[in-house]
């Protein structure tokens, strides 16, 4: 095996393996820093794709910035084990049978993808994560839903300070 | 002439004629940990040394001056207590991320280190967005002080690690703003690209009034982010004993507090790259004797010159302001550096596209 299919292999063994251990752990701080290491893995997959800008973005957004907003609202609730509400039998059925259901549209969605079968990922090469091409993409072919999507974070920041501002 | 980068040519070159390409990988990769665990344990030593002899002299003390020649040998003798002292762990704390916590913050630390240059030729990651991933990094030692803050389970290290954490995300956006003050110029994000577009003189000087802006806004973010007073209201003594740390003892203590020189000296040397050149030596204009006198001087001592400079900077800050309050702090970030450091930003767009500097 080369040095790339053994990193890979790593990378998704561990996202798998943090993956469901945010499923299974009972603190919730515990769920929320390996999420952390979620991103990490996913992070380290760009970088085998060349996308390092994706990577470092993927790093900024979610691991420095949504998870520590996480981290403060999860550690100032102070949940435990104790804390924890018991769910009823009905809720759990349904849970699963929806999130099954998410899954089989998911998987049926990937195999009947017809462009993607038999083909391998491009290791080391192509330069469409660089920020210079991201940036000429972003900005001539996909303009408008960026404009849109930032007037979107502007409402979201005018909301903010509204709310802020009532008290 | 001495330089680093003949060392590591011939390191190199010798490595790959004797073993085969892989085996000499690995060795290079032993080789480059133990150099960044030294560098670290050599900095640890001499920041605190300096740190105490800098705010004696502030302070018309002696400071250290028993152990070794003029108390030089004072941090060696005080790790070799804090090694030899018992770690405890207070009954109620999370174990296992209590005592991951402060390798999060050290770990973090090291990973900063891998795109700096230290000298001409001489850096571990010549990566092509060197500047967002020094950012990415630097914002992600908040989760190590939140980590060791939530599992001491002590209201005030919580406390402590809230403040630090909003601290840091709150200034990490003017410091991320006043660098990009300085990509805007280059047009690059790379920092060895960064470090050459000063051939002819630094940043600071070639920027004008724009560029004296961002840095006096990146070196106020940069005291923020690394909680040094006046904004060490993570840890302020007379409020939360000692903030997120208080139940460290020992060498996990000992590991925090290198974080925290180490840190120090990592956005210094950012600073340096950006503003000051890095390891380009002083160049005015066309005066070519005076160039020439100044290229004998490696380019690593320029390098670590610079750093040194703009730490004795920080730690004069410490030992000459007051603490801030924690609403004077968000104020000062929120209503003035922020509205100040992005008008400052578009001033320099202005100037890039208009060809307004040197």
């Amino acid at each position: 095996m080369s040095t790339s299919e053994i990193l890979f292999w790593f990378l998704s063994v561990l996202a798998l393996f943090s993956a469901i251990m945010v499923l299974v752990s009972k603190n919730p701080i515990h769920s929320v820093l390996w999420l952390i290491v979620v991103f990490f893995a996913i992070s380290g997959h760009y970088l085998l794709l060349n996308a390092q800008f994706l990577a470092i973005v993927n790093i900024i957004v979610y691991a420095g910035a949504i998870m520590v907003l996480f981290l403060f609202v999860i550690m100032l609730m102070n949940l435990n084990k104790e804390t924890e509400p018991s769910r009823n039998i009905w809720m759990k059925f349904s849970g699963v049978i929806s999130g099954g259901l998410l899954l089989w549209i998911f998987v049926s969605a990937t195999r009947s993808a017809g462009e993607i079968v038999g083909k391998t990922a491009m290791i080391k090469e192509g330069s469409i994560g660089l920020i210079e091409n991201l940036g000429k993409v972003l900005f001539t072919q996909y303009a408008l839903p960026f404009e849109i999507s930032s007037v979107l974070f502007l409402s979201a920041m005018v909301g903010a300070v509204v709310i802020g501002k009532k008290q | 002439m001495f330089s680093l980068e003949g060392i590591t040519d011939a390191i190199y070159s010798w490595l790959n004629s004797t073993f085969n390409p892989t085996i000499a990988l690995l060795i290079e990769f032993a080789i480059v940990v133990v150099c960044v665990i030294g560098l670290f344990a050599v900095l640890g030593l001499v920041l605190v040394f300096m740190e105490r002899k800098v705010s004696a002299y502030m302070q018309i003390r002696l400071g250290p001056n028993r152990v070794g020649f003029k108390g030089s040998m004072q941090t060696m003798a005080d790790t070799l207590k804090l090694v030899l002292k018992e770690g405890l762990v207070p009954d109620g704390a999370d174990k296992f991320l209590f005592n991951l916590a402060p390798f999060v913050v050290m770990i973090v630390a090291m990973l900063i280190l891998a795109p700096i240059p230290f000298a001409r030729n001489f850096q571990m990651w010549d990566i092509n967005i060197g500047v967002l991933y020094v950012t990415a990094v630097s914002s992600l030692s908040v989760i190590g002080i939140l980590m060791a803050g939530w599992s001491s389970n002590n209201k005030y290290s919580l406390l402590g690690a809230m403040r630090s954490g909003a601290q840091i995300v709150s200034y990490e956006l003017s410091a991320g703003l006043a660098v990009l003050s300085i990509v805007v110029l280059t047009g690059s994000l790379q920092l060895s690209d960064i470090v050459n577009s000063q051939q002819d003189g630094w940043w600071i000087f070639k920027g004008h009034i724009p560029a004296i802006i961002s840095f006096v806004i990146f070196i106020i973010a940069v005291t923020a982010e690394t909680n040094r007073a006046p904004f060490d209201l993570a840890e302020a003594e007379s409020e939360l004993t000692a903030g997120f740390h208080t139940e460290y003892s020992g060498m996990r203590f000992a590991l925090f507090f290198l974080a925290e020189y180490v840190n120090i000296f990592i956005v210094c040397s950012i600073g340096a790259i950006l503003f000051l050149g890095g390891w380009m030596p002083f160049h005015i204009g066309n005066w070519e004797a005076f160039n020439h006198v100044m290229d004998f001087i490696p380019s690593s001592v320029w390098f670590f010159g610079k750093v040194f400079f703009l730490i004795f900077l920080i730690m004069w800050f410490r030992w000459t302001f007051p603490r801030l309050r924690i609403d004077q702090l968000l104020n000062l970030e929120w209503k003035y550096l922020l509205p100040i450091s992005m008008f400052n930003l578009l001033l320099m767009t202005l100037m890039a596209i208009m060809g307004w500097y040197f």
